[in-house]
């Protein structure tokens, strides 16, 4: 699985929209001073009844005088939401703020029967751009994070040349037991380690995803001959080439540039690599430690977005709350595996415990997707 | 397609259901659902709130996606809260809009859609989403355990069943109907999305070709037996029967489980047909079995699908016509007391079953006013003599009450959990 680069763009807006539902309360005054803009809206127009507003919070009062129940938008460029309120039913006004960071021309639109693209009309932000000074939390999100990786390049770096020791000098139990500890720190910075091209394949790649001409190598190679095929002649260059490609890939894990939509994919693209390699089994098909690479993977799901825990918990405290509460579910469904040495084998769970881990990991992925939209001041 | 019109609808339907006519004024729109959402004619959308849930008596679509779920979360306040989001998302799918407003592309480059987008130039299509409760909804988890109606207990076990737990069972269902499948298995796919930390899907069913009809507008529809089934169908049209038949009366639900009044109970029943051996029956095997003629459905020893399904009718041999132990000698409303339900069933392929042979047969669906008096005691009796017995093996069960429709401003769950 390789994760995708995503060019980052905080300076696109804080635009938060609180909607208000009154009827018809029109005291309140909008940014400019004059008053709401009234909106009438009927099953076939949409009278907005100024089409200008200085930047800052700008308030619509919308009145249904049709027969559809109806919404009303605001769209900025590609028409992406800026503020909306829906389920306007017939003969009902509601009072909605918009927060309009930046001048520029926007799109208002009344949706009858709440379909369709609705009928559109131009609107003006006038002002100055609000400046924003640089997100401190944000940065230092990154910062946390980037800490992170490099401790736990760090660490693979150690625990892969303690493996490579035990599969060169014939010990096999131990290195059995050496190999999925050795993966830890790789299953939980994969993203970032997976976004070195040719070196995944090498490292990590499985027997079925090695492409012609290319030579089955790294961790999942030497899984097969310790558990399956037994040390083959080339088993110690395998070893050999596996910390060379380890030591390689730490250097740049260490070295990467990230930001923090970067976190926020890879909280999630950790989660899919439990949702379609762990819990399938097809990992770690010869050790079956395909358990261990889960927990790991979470873990590093988790230190994204702690890492993000203070970004989050400004801007949707709420979301924030379902992810903890959930990722906590998911570590009583993994803890029902454990062992005094780690994990079960893949192959002891039934099909039911199967499901229960799947349903947790479900639960803590579908908040988790939302983050890169929060992060990115949707 | 025939104008789909709805019944017992309340007053704040109608807003909803007609989103015709507004073609001028969408000249100035863009984007790609332009074309598709100008006019759309309103025999495509049936009402989502009214006396009764849609997709019971309202005709039966083509298309079907069913869902029954667990709920894994024990905090209440999670659930009342999900079937709210339920309500809003279904509400809107059904009118043809999208799950959420600007689901598929309003979010914004760096968020995800709220809404799948695979319906978004997709018209309603018919869509109609039904929610069921099961019998172990109602258990200790959520303070309900006073709320469940006396009807809704797990069904007893019938002679020739082999049911799967994998098919069976759960805490929800979700009835989603359309007259395309796209549009039936993106409303299960949203509202499920919905539902994760909530519930967990626990089996589902698609189904094709509905297999009875609801309305007299509809013609009679075959089943994977080749067979015109819903013949004898209770129908919308038919207000003293639903009444005695169909929706639970006040007087049957009274104390804590007066908020099923208008509602039904549903039962589930995916029907294994050992599709090949059937097919090398002979005809008249296949008509004896049945009670049936193949071409016309008529029944036998009559002319027309319609004629008298007459019992006692002496055929050639001076016997009766239609066997005793036949189908629709078993299952007909004389035999059982006048007992009857109102089938909505569809047929179903899964593929095939590893062996070569089909994994196909009919998800049966029925609704009615008491599962136990009504379902228990007619299935007890096909499952004993019925020599369709023979080409048929019950694999999956599940038994859900489904609550009355809702008004304006009431969500689902709004009377079971007040």
């Amino acid at each position: 699985m390789r994760t995708h680069t995503l060019a980052v763009a905080l300076t696109a807006a804080v635009l938060a929209t609180t909607v208000a539902c009154s009827s018809g309360d029109a005291s309140s005054t909008s940014a400019d001073g004059t008053g709401p803009i009234t909106v009438d809206a009927t099953d076939t127009t949409c009278t907005v009844a100024r089409t200008e507003a200085a930047a800052g919070t700008i308030e619509f009062t919308v009145r249904n005088t049709g027969s559809k129940v109806n919404e009303f938008y605001v769209y900025g460029e590609g028409d992406q939401i800026i503020g909306e309120v829906e389920n306007i039913t017939p003969g009902l006004t509601r009072t909605f703020h918009v927060e309009v960071a930046n001048p520029g021309t926007y799109e208002t639109a009344c949706k009858p029967g709440m379909k369709g693209t609705g009928i559109r009309g131009d609107f003006t932000v006038t002002g100055a751009t609000s400046s924003q000074a640089p997100d401190a939390a944000m940065t230092a999100a990154v910062a946390d994070y980037r800490t992170f990786v490099s401790a736990q390049a760090d660490e693979l770096l150690v625990r892969t040349t303690e493996f490579v020791d035990l599969v060169k000098a014939g010990k096999v139990e131990e290195a059995k037991k050496a190999f999925p500890v050795a993966r830890g720190p790789w299953e939980r910075i994969e993203p970032v380690a997976e976004s070195f091209g040719d070196l995944d394949p090498m490292i990590d790649g499985r027997e079925d995803v090695v492409e012609e001409g290319m030579e089955f190598t790294g961790f999942h190679r030497l899984e097969k001959d310790l558990w399956v095929s037994g040390l083959q002649p080339d088993t110690s260059a395998i070893a050999d080439k596996l910390l060379v490609d380890v030591k390689e890939i730490v250097a740049k894990a260490k070295a990467v540039e990230l930001n923090p939509l970067q976190l926020a994919n890879g909280s999630k693209a950790l989660l899919d690599e439990v949702a379609t390699g762990k819990i399938t089994g097809e990992e770690d098909r010869y050790s079956h430690t395909d358990l261990y690479d889960f927990d790991e993977n979470v873990k590093g799901s988790k230190a994204a977005i702690d890492a993000l825990r203070p970004v989050l918990k400004a801007r949707d405290a709420a979301l924030l709350t379902t992810i903890d509460a959930r990722f906590a579910s998911l570590d009583t469904a993994l803890d029902a595996h454990r062992t005094d040495a780690g994990f079960e084998s893949y192959t002891a769970l039934t099909q039911a415990e199967v499901k229960a881990l799947a349903v947790a990991l479900d639960a803590v992925s579908e908040p988790i997707s939302k983050v890169s939209g929060v992060v990115a001041g949707k | 397609m025939t104008r789909r019109r709805l019944l017992g609808v309340g007053a704040g339907a109608a807003a909803l259901g007609a989103v015709a006519g507004v073609g001028g004024a969408y000249a100035a729109q863009r984007g790609p659902a332009a074309l598709a959402a100008g006019v759309v004619p309103d025999d495509q959308v049936v009402a989502f709130r009214g006396e009764h849930q849609a997709g019971i008596t309202t005709p039966a679509q083509d298309r079907m996606h069913f869902v029954a779920l667990d709920v894994t979360t024990k905090d209440p306040a999670e659930l009342r809260d999900l079937l709210k989001a339920w309500t809003r998302a279904a509400e809107r799918m059904t009118a043809g809009a999208e799950a959420a407003p600007g689901g598929v592309v309003g979010g914004g480059p760096y968020g995800v859609p709220e809404d799948t987008g695979e319906a978004y130039d997709l018209d309603a299509a018919d869509l109609t989403i039904t929610i069921g409760y099961g019998p172990s909804l109602f258990d200790d988890r959520f303070g309900l355990a006073d709320k469940r109606p006396e009807g809704l207990r797990d069904l007893p076990a019938f002679v020739g069943d082999d049911l799967d737990p994998a098919r069976s069972g759960g805490d929800l269902c979700i009835q989603a109907c359309a007259n395309d499948p796209q549009v039936a298995v993106h409303a299960v796919r949203n509202l499920v999305r919905l539902g994760f930390g909530v519930v967990s899907v626990r089996w589902s069913q698609l189904g094709f070709g509905r297999t009875s009809s609801t309305s007299r507008s509809q013609t009679t529809p075959r089943n994977l037996f080749g067979f015109k089934d819903g013949t004898n169908n209770v129908k919308s049209e038919d207000g003293a029967a639903l009444d005695e038949h169909v929706w639970v009366q006040p007087s049957d639900v009274t104390g804590g489980a007066s908020w099923l009044a208008g509602g039904s109970y549903l039962v589930a029943r995916r029907i294994r047909m050992h599709i090949e051996v059937w097919d090398r029956t002979t005809l008249q095997e296949q008509e004896q079995v049945i009670g049936r003629t193949k071409g016309e459905g008529a029944p036998l020893g009559q002319k027309a699908e319609f004629d008298t399904l007459d019992l006692d009718k002496p055929g050639a041999d001076g016997k009766p016509a239609i066997p005793v132990d036949a189908h629709v000698a078993l299952a007909h409303e004389s035999r059982l007391n006048g007992i009857r339900l109102l089938r909505r069933g569809y047929n179903f392929t899964d593929g095939s079953d590893g062996l070569g042979h089909l994994d196909a047969g009919l998800f049966f669906i029925a609704f009615m006013r008491d599962a136990q008096r009504q379902f228990v005691p007619m299935q007890k009796a096909l499952a004993a003599e019925d020599t369709l017995n023979e080409y048929i093996e019950h694999t999956g069960s599940a038994v859900f009450a489904c609550p009355p429709g809702i008004g304006p401003d009431e969500h689902w769950g709004q009377a079971l959990f007040s």
